[in-house]
């Protein structure tokens, strides 16, 4: 796709991309230029030699158990926050599709949340569910649940999930209505002639038509749940109990905090972006042939 | 003021599609010359070539007697009307029609006079407030127009102006943009692929196919004498009755057993019992259809011949007799089924050689 | 209506109310919890109902800061996340405007190489090259800078594909037209493209607004000094490990100060927010 008619000057567009170059080359692929090298050196521990090493930092990476652990952990975290916060946006949406008064006002009710920063998220919901003065902590000790997210890693789990799968809400929401919205009514109404019922028609009618938005959903859902939750996990359990909520992004963070190993450190993030340019390359691919049309 | 003139222009798009093949032609001073062809036989290519907007392969260009293919089209002293107007969504009308003025630097005072000058001119002086978007087709295509008239250039160029407008408005504009063009005197080159438009407009009719020009003159002129059967069948309407000369065919002109094609106009055939006029044609029709649209009616026959010639004609391998098209005033006329019979005289027919590139009779 | 509801839309009203409940509660809760004094809330007995120390907490938390920190103020946080999120959204918007229009409406050699350099970056977060682009930050003296905390995050693919989708929406006759009309590459540029460009910027500013008021893992490596956190920095650092010495009203509003711009964003522009939503993440 190009524009037949252009303008003709020698230097001028050079100019004009310059800005946007300069950033892009120093910012962007100067580090990860770097990253790709520092992974293939090993460094001494004063920084005074260092040796072209090959994979041996990927392999050692590889082979910690404990990132092992944090890429099922990321890989669970995703698939749990993706599933609960796709699901309720969902039914949500479906209501409020619906020819309903004050539709536009629920809308407002529910969308506004997405502003709400990472961090701030975290804040909120450790309030609430901090062991010793959280309201809801409370109520879960008075139905007899032993609560104490910072001895135990799997409720410190559970904390990080609900917290991340609460603040998607509003996005997933918003696309899912957008999606329902663009369902062309007389499509539904020939089902219901064809005799189907509601929950048929969800199923077989409003589900298919809707599953480009549910796929690209999902991508954007993962892609959040890896690097988005950096902020909910620092202000909530800092990568605790135990590594018990410790993400790929974290550990990147973490590790490269401890210094020392920036062979490893490199490995790592080449690792992430790996991750990255993949899901990437998923999205654009699916999203282009449109998963159902 | 301004004549135009391309000489043997050129123009082929990368990758060697050649839209225009080598074209000349020269338009007077204060003339109003339509360019009419199919879409893509490269009338608009043509159009953009002079406002600049397409550089010139090869050939030349020249406008009041300046040679403009290397020239800006800002610089050229033109103006132009869109198909779509490319008026400029998020000005007024005054501040569309201002514009290149401005860009020019022309003083503010006569700027104003100019737009009010040219508005009155179009009938717009109450819509100078509004944006594009509160117009509707037939004002923006004014808006369009006056645009280019503010800029008072030495030629208008117009792109298939009214094909955007419904069919009445599209008369109504187009009286109005012949008088216009008279009052101005200014030169005008018009693209249009309606050949009624063409008719009506033209002081000088270019007829292209295929990035040639088929024809140039006088739209009635042409009409009369079409040099080939393209321009024969794609000026007037209904088109001509193209009747290839071949077999029983061969005699039919008295062109004396030449091979060739013959035409005569749907207008020019006359229902009639009599034998064909000396020099004429008559031609026996079963009629297929009948169209009566109310002053006139249009009479669809197949050729039909005597029994005993048919065996003759009809060889394997040789086409089908075409479909005549006969137009009668009033809206009498036969019934389907009906064995009639067309004649025109002589001075009606019109004589192509066989690949219909040339005309044999003068 | 295609059916009957038996209860009318109950059902959906209920359901909706329980979405916005489940939404709004943990805000809600933080709001209360800035009307109510430390002791209350550090022993565990907060009530659910607004208390009448709103003004105090506000004040001290803009002015003063939170005792178990530094006591930075927060109205200062406030400057400085106010300052990040203007120069990303106005930094991207520029640079990405003029290099879409470079890209759509000239031609030039490397023309699609460099489209394709500016759209790659679209794969790279920050989060993951994030400690050799802080080394180079911090080798261009950039730590604890403006320049520092915006320009990493500032050369936008989306917005640049955004831009550059729309100018290829734009008719050609309208470039053919400024072009008789005697207009060169930057009268087209300033009279005919920003104009039209208006809703898309301001939508795209909306969203860019938001994204950078809210970056956290950037700001917290680019800056140590007290002076130069923004405020999702700041709030962090308010809570401390051992509960007791946290200030919880001032972190709850130093919370609500937080999410205030961004939200009355979303709300009072709501059209605008959805629109550069939908359109940056196609």
């Amino acid at each position: 796709m190009q524009k037949q008619s252009v303008f003709h000057s020698r230097l001028l567009p050079y100019l004009l991309v310059a800005p946007q170059l300069a950033v892009v080359l120093i910012f962007f692929y100067w580090p990860a230029v770097q990253a790709v090298i520092q992974s293939f050196l090993l460094q001494d521990a004063f920084g005074l030699s260092t040796a072209f090493v090959w994979l041996d930092n990927y392999r050692d990476v590889l082979n910690q158990p404990d990132y092992f652990d944090a890429v099922v952990r990321t890989f669970v975290f995703s698939f749990l926050i993706a599933l609960s916060s796709l699901s309720l946006a969902l039914l949500l949406a479906v209501m409020a599709d619906k020819p309903l008064r004050g539709s536009a006002v629920y809308r407002t009710l529910l969308i506004w949340p997405y502003a709400i920063s990472p961090p701030v998220v975290g804040v909120l919901w450790v309030f609430m569910l901090n062991p010793s003065l959280g309201i809801i902590a409370h109520g879960l000790r008075a139905i007899g649940v032993d609560w104490n997210p910072l001895l135990d890693g799997n409720q410190a789990a559970a904390l990080i999930i609900l917290a991340a799968a609460w603040k998607q809400i509003s996005y997933n929401f918003l696309f899912f209505l957008a999606g329902l919205q663009a369902i062309p009514s007389s499509v539904i109404e020939a089902a219901a002639i064809d005799g189907a019922r509601p929950a048929r028609r969800f199923w077989t009618i409003i589900v298919p038509l809707l599953s480009p938005t549910i796929f690209f959903l999902v991508v954007v859902n993962i892609v959040y749940a890896f690097f988005d939750t950096f902020g909910i996990i620092d202000t909530m359990t800092r990568g605790g109990p135990a590594n018990a909520t410790e993400t790929l992004v974290y550990k990147v963070y973490e590790d490269g905090l401890l210094g020392g190993n920036l062979g490893g450190s490199a490995a790592q993030s080449v690792i992430l972006m790996g991750i990255v340019i993949v899901l990437t390359a998923i999205q654009f691919r699916f999203v282009e042939r449109k998963v159902n049309y | 003021m301004a004549d135009v003139a391309l000489r043997n222009a050129h123009k082929t798009y990368a990758g060697n599609v050649e839209a225009i093949k080598g074209i000349s032609l020269a338009v007077g001073d204060g003339q109003l010359c339509v360019l009419v062809g199919p879409s893509g036989c490269g009338k608009s290519t043509l159009l953009r070539m002079v406002a600049g907007l397409e550089t010139v392969t090869s050939g030349e260009i020249e406008i009041g007697g300046r040679i403009v293919n290397e020239i800006e089209p800002a610089d050229r002293d033109i103006a132009m009307v869109f198909q779509n107007y490319a008026l400029y969504p998020h000005m007024s009308v005054y501040n569309n029609m201002a514009y290149g003025l401005r860009n020019r630097g022309v003083a503010k005072p006569e700027i104003d006079s100019r737009v009010r000058e040219a508005a009155q001119i179009l009938e717009i002086g109450s819509l100078l407030d509004r944006k594009p978007k509160q117009l509707s087709g037939g004002q923006r295509q004014r808006v369009a127009m006056g645009r280019a008239i503010v800029r008072q250039p030495k030629v208008f160029l117009f792109d298939e102006p009214l094909s955007n407008l419904d069919a009445k408005l599209r008369i109504a504009m187009r009286v109005e943009i012949r008088r216009l063009q008279r009052r101005l005197k200014t030169t005008s080159l018009y693209v249009t692929h309606d050949q009624l438009e063409a008719m009506t407009l033209a002081d000088v009719l270019v007829v292209m196919n295929g990035g040639l020009v088929e024809q140039v003159g006088n739209p009635l002129e042409i009409y009369r004498k079409p040099a080939t059967t393209f321009v024969a069948s794609f000026i007037g309407a209904p088109p001509m009755n193209l009747i290839p000369l071949q077999g029983d065919d061969a005699n039919l002109a008295g062109a004396g057993g030449q091979a060739g094609i013959l035409g005569v106009r749907p207008e020019d055939l006359a229902l009639s019992d009599q034998p064909a006029p000396a020099g004429g044609v008559a031609l026996e029709l079963t009629v297929e259809a009948i169209e009566r649209v109310g002053a006139e009616t249009y009479v669809y026959g197949i050729r039909s011949r005597p029994a005993g010639a048919r065996t003759a004609s009809s060889g394997p391998g040789e086409p089908p007799p075409g479909e005549i098209l006969v137009r009668i005033p009033g809206q009498g006329g036969p019934s389907v089924g009906e064995r009639v019979r067309a004649v025109a005289v002589q001075d009606k027919l019109h004589l192509f050689s066989a690949c219909g590139r040339k005309r044999l009779d003068s | 209506m295609i059916e009957r509801q038996k209860f009318g839309n109950l059902i959906p009203h209920v359901v909706l109310c329980i979405g916005v409940l489940i939404v709004a509660f943990p805000v809600y809760l933080a709001f209360v919890a800035t009307t109510q004094d430390t002791a209350t809330i550090a022993n565990g007995q907060m009530s659910l109902l607004p208390g009448d120390h709103f003004l105090e907490t506000f004040y001290r938390t803009l002015f003063i800061g939170s005792s178990g920190t530094t006591r930075e103020p927060v109205f200062v946080m406030l400057f400085n996340s106010f300052v990040m999120a203007m120069l990303i959204a106005v930094g991207k918007i520029a640079i990405s405007i003029i290099s879409a229009y470079a890209v759509v409406y000239f031609r030039f050699r490397f023309r699609m190489t460099i489209f394709w350099l500016i759209f790659i970056t679209l794969m790279l977060p920050v989060e993951v090259r994030i400690y050799p682009t802080y080394k180079i930050a911090a080798d261009l003296h950039l730590l604890d800078s403006y320049a520092g905390l915006t320009l990493p995050l500032i050369a936008s693919a989306t917005a640049t594909l955004l831009f550059r989708q729309f100018f290829m929406t734009v008719p050609d006759e309208l470039l053919e037209a400024s072009r008789i009309d005697g207009a060169g590459p930057f009268r087209f540029f300033k009279d005919t493209l920003l104009p039209l460009s208006r809703t898309n910027m301001a939508a795209l500013f909306v969203i860019l607004f938001i994204l950078g008021w809210n970056q956290y893992l950037w700001p917290l490596l680019i800056t140590t000094r007290d002076d130069m956190q923004t405020i999702q920095i700041g709030i962090r650092k308010m809570i401390v490990t051992s509960d007791a010495l946290t200030e919880w009203p001032v972190v709850m509003a130093t919370a609500v100060l937080a999410m205030l711009p961004p939200v009355f964003i979303v709300v009072v522009m709501q059209k605008l927010f959805v629109r550069g939503l939908v359109e940056t993440e196609k």
